[in-house]
């Protein structure tokens, strides 16, 4: 499916997604928090969809913003897709998690909690994977100061 | 008891001329049991040379070759190495059964090693229920495994010891059903006995197929009794780090290290005694030389102790269930039936005798 | 495996034991919490970040240039393969035209890596299950690679071989016949393979059966690489999103779809096959050219985001890099088939033996630095 035609089936679905193929070799999506969840579901279970195959999460930390960015590829009918979600709260950012649609979703997601602080609703279990449980702060976020471990040129 | 001590009448006589009855009785145990140490000590070491070069053959390596001509005091260096090592365990182990466990399992080897007839003449306990002492003497070296395993307050030495608890009590079945199917052809436990029956035919060419079926299952579960590779659960290196000796170092270690090669050797004698006709020569080549018995005899366990280093050094490592169903639902029946076929061949007189 | 779900009247008590971080099996600083009843085990829980050198936090204030030496470090097995990762996006982001030349000794280095890994993979794998001695015959041949490797690339591990534009310096002269050597001599030796270890009757019991996977579940905890063909999972980058020279050769994606651990073994000694095809298709063409094309000493991406995918020998490797336009990336993410990978061992080692776990994890093929990166 190409990405005009998966613009114009998403867009049916939810109608205030953005969406962009700007400065990207695939379509970006970018959803609301609460939209998240229901948007993935569709995404992998629809017929023309069918995103089944979730190859990488990446957290980002944009300065004023923390988001969470999802890779999505079907592997029936080898289509991409990028969806991104944004929250401007840094305190508590909170996102919904995909687990239960990719199983991969835990272990990555675990990965964006440790280093950005990004938490999930209804993770499993959903606590520090690399640096051990006591670590203070969130080492990929932008802000993050470590005046001893840091090299900065 | 019959209790022959017969390695050389010479000092035997010596002895008893120079001192009272009773003194020269204690001070020839002593010099035997020196001897016998002395063998041990040099058999484990250099059966562990032996080991290490094989292994280097079977994966084209060199092995040890730097300290002394072709590396032939690398083990000794070892061994003087483990000697100088501190002696680490863990705070909470109980330390009086931890500290006994290698003498378990070394003091039962030792005396094992004192059966065999090495030759006519080189025999130091020759006792009439040989063969049902050595089971006996053997399934005691597991108890030292389970303490060690026990002691050491360590889970992977726990599993360790579980397993061979599991193992151990599997494979002696074997081990004694294989033999006893050899005792009804041979008729008699004692090993100087079972060897002079074979000189009419070695016990595997009397017995053929029930014997040679024995021979089999002896070796496997001979090797499963030794806990060497396919059956090295216990101290699995890949799934338990150490298994049951994960906590011992220096010279604890080296009993448990030692014991495990003493102990294939001890298998594979006893395989040449029941099977291959211990020091006998084969048609009696050289029957008017006795001192060539004991080069007959260790010849021919080392071809077999060479067998068990093969299969070490080329099989994977079975699974623990694996292994229980191996025994149970494959070995133990056949090793009945075995029985049965071998009891009807001495009844119907169908042995081959030469 | 029937006897894990009989019930017993006996009272069982489930126990914690931690394999790791010093541990045989586990080829690295993994550590596993895993609880254990008796010999079965009831839940395995990875426990990461032993070797976590924070390599994403380092490239966003490296140039691109030096980002390429740091992903040697993340799967030192498929170094070359990682290397060509980045290469590849910040090549694609500046639009840059490679020569042919150049993806060529690209894909046949990393057919080479590919086989070097599988023949370190197979050593270890039969150490794990207890065969010691195959370890010494993997080695064997990868010293062969490793000696290729050290002529051409000056390293025989991390061989930094690759920078954005093209190759640090041109193959050596001996490359093409050392090369075509090596094939020759690995033909004959691979089979040596299959009578040790494959048909071996205790191995096949090991294997056959333990640690299955569906395909469905294969591609929900993204499985790459062989994990994911020996489930039936066609995901061979190679094959879907071609890169250097891969469309030009002709190579079947090895697939078996049993899913359990002697499938995952299968798929990679059949690659070895492959891999060996790839490379005798392009040894002897290596056209003539240039090994680089002229960049700025100063790489500046254009903003936007790029993504690019390569097929290590462990998996699916990506590269995320989102740009502002400066000389650093701003963010750069690597997602390592290793780590999806392990995700998935709890999910395959649950109501094994402690042998199984062992056993499966081998076939899951874990670099460790890979998964902490």
């Amino acid at each position: 499916m190409t990405n005009e035609t998966l613009q114009n089936l998403i867009s049916s679905w939810i109608p205030e997604l953005e969406f962009t193929e700007a400065d990207s070799q695939y379509l970006n999506i970018t959803v609301k928090p609460d939209q998240l969840h229901q948007l993935m579901l569709q995404l992998k279970n629809n017929s023309e969809t069918s995103f089944d195959y979730l190859f990488c999460v990446t957290g980002i930390d944009y300065e004023k913003e923390l988001g969470v960015i999802y890779h999505l590829e079907s592997t029936t009918f080898r289509h991409s897709i990028v969806i991104k979600v944004k929250t401007e709260d840094r305190e508590n950012p909170t996102f919904d998690s995909v687990w239960n649609i990719w199983r991969t979703a835990e272990f990555h997601e675990r990965e964006v909690f440790d280093f950005f602080g990004i938490i999930f609703n209804n993770h499993p279990n959903l606590k520090r994977l690399f640096l051990t449980e006591d670590w203070d702060g969130f080492p990929l976020r932008k802000d993050y100061v470590d005046e001893i471990n840091m090299v900065i040129k | 008891m019959n209790i022959s001590l017969s390695i050389t009448k010479n000092i035997h006589n010596w002895l008893f001329s120079i001192m009272p009855e009773g003194v020269a009785s204690i001070t020839e145990m002593v010099l035997i049991a020196v001897v016998y140490l002395a063998i041990f000590a040099v058999a484990g070491l250099y059966l562990v040379l032996l080991e290490r070069r094989v292994a280097a053959w079977f994966q084209l390596r060199i092995g040890p070759n730097r300290v002394g001509y072709q590396g032939l005091l690398q083990t000794m260096a070892d061994a003087l190495k483990l000697v100088s090592k501190e002696l680490t365990g863990t705070i909470k182990a109980d330390k009086f059964l931890y500290n006994l466990a290698p003498y378990f399992v070394i003091v039962t080897s030792l005396m094992a090693l004192a059966l065999f007839p090495f030759t006519q003449e080189f025999q130091a306990f020759d006792i009439n229920i040989g063969i049902f002492f050595l089971i006996a003497i053997s399934s005691i070296g597991v108890i030292g495994i389970l303490l060690g395993g026990w002691a050491s307050n360590n889970k992977f030495a726990m599993i360790g010891a579980m397993r061979s608890g599991v193992q151990t009590i599997s494979y002696e079945l074997s081990v004694g059903l294989s033999l006893i199917t050899m005792v009804l052809i041979s008729g008699s436990l004692q090993l100087s006995e079972i060897v002079e029956v074979q000189k009419n035919g070695w016990l595997i060419v009397q017995g053929h197929v029930p014997a040679v079926i024995a021979f089999m299952i002896y070796m496997i579960a001979g090797t499963a009794e030794t806990n060497r590779a396919p059956f090295d659960l216990v101290e699995a290196e890949s799934e338990l780090g150490a298994g049951f000796h994960t906590e011992y170092s220096g010279m604890k270690f080296a009993y448990f290290f030692l014991a495990e090669f003493i102990n294939m050797f001890i298998i594979a004698a006893i395989a040449t005694t029941i099977f291959f006709g211990g020091w006998l020569s084969p048609f009696g080549i050289t029957e008017s030389i006795p001192i060539l018995g004991l080069f007959w005899f260790l010849g021919k366990t080392l071809v077999l102790i060479f067998l068990m280093m093969w299969f070490r050094w080329t099989f994977p490592r079975l699974r623990v269930d694996q292994l229980l169903t191996l025994e149970w639902k494959y070995l133990l029946p056949l090793n009945l039936l075995n029985i049965v076929l071998m009891a009807l061949i001495v009844w119907l007189n169908l042995t081959i005798q030469f | 495996m029937d006897t894990t779900t009989i019930k017993s009247n006996f009272k069982s008590e489930e126990y914690f034991i931690n394999m790791g971080p010093q541990h045989p099996a586990t080829h690295g600083v993994l550590r596993l919490l895993l609880t254990i009843d008796g010999e079965i085990i009831k839940k395995v829980e990875p426990d990461l970040g032993y070797i976590h050198r924070s390599i994403e936090k380092m490239c966003e204030r490296d140039s691109y240039q030096q980002i390429v030496h740091l992903t040697d470090r993340m799967d030192y097995l498929s170094s070359h393969i990682n290397n060509e990762a980045v290469c590849l996006t910040v090549e694609n982001a500046l639009q840059l035209e490679i020569p042919e030349r150049v993806k060529v000794i690209r894909t046949i280095l990393g057919e080479l890596t590919r086989l070097a890994s599988h023949q370190l993979w197979w050593g270890v794998m039969g150490m794990d299950v207890g065969a010691l001695t195959t370890y010494f015959y993997g080695f064997r041949d990868r010293e062969l690679i490793n000696d290729i490797f050290e002529e051409t690339c000056g390293a025989r591990l991390t061989m930094n071989y690759n920078i954005p534009g093209g190759l640090m310096f041109d193959i050596h002269p001996n490359f093409v016949q050392r090369t075509k050597d090596f094939i020759t001599h690995f033909k004959t030796k691979l089979p040596e393979y299959d009578r040790l270890l494959t048909g071996n009757v205790i191995f096949q019991k090991r294997m056959k059966g333990v640690g299955i996977l569906s395909k469905e579940d294969a591609i929900s905890f993204g499985a790459s690489g062989p994990v994911g063909r020996g489930s039936g999972y066609s995901c061979d980058v190679r094959k879907h999103h071609p890169y250097s020279a891969y469309n030009q050769v002709t190579f079947n994606e090895v697939l078996k779809t049993e899913g359990d651990s002697l499938a995952r073994y299968q798929v990679r000694i059949e690659e070895m096959w492959e891999s060996m095809a790839i490379i005798e298709q392009l040894i002897d063409n290596i056209p003539e050219g240039e090994y680089k094309v002229a960049t700025n000493a100063v790489i500046k991406l254009p903003k936007g985001e790029f993504y690019q995918k390569v097929e290590t020998a462990r998996g699916e490797l990506g590269v995320y890099i989102n740009s502002t336009g400066t000389k650093n990336p701003y963010r750069l993410k690597f997602r390592s088939p290793g780590f999806s990978n392990l995700s998935l061992l709890n999910h395959i080692a649950v109501g094994g033996k402690i042998g199984d776990l062992v056993a499966s994890m081998a076939t899951l093929d874990l670099v460790i630095p890979d998964i902490d990166r």
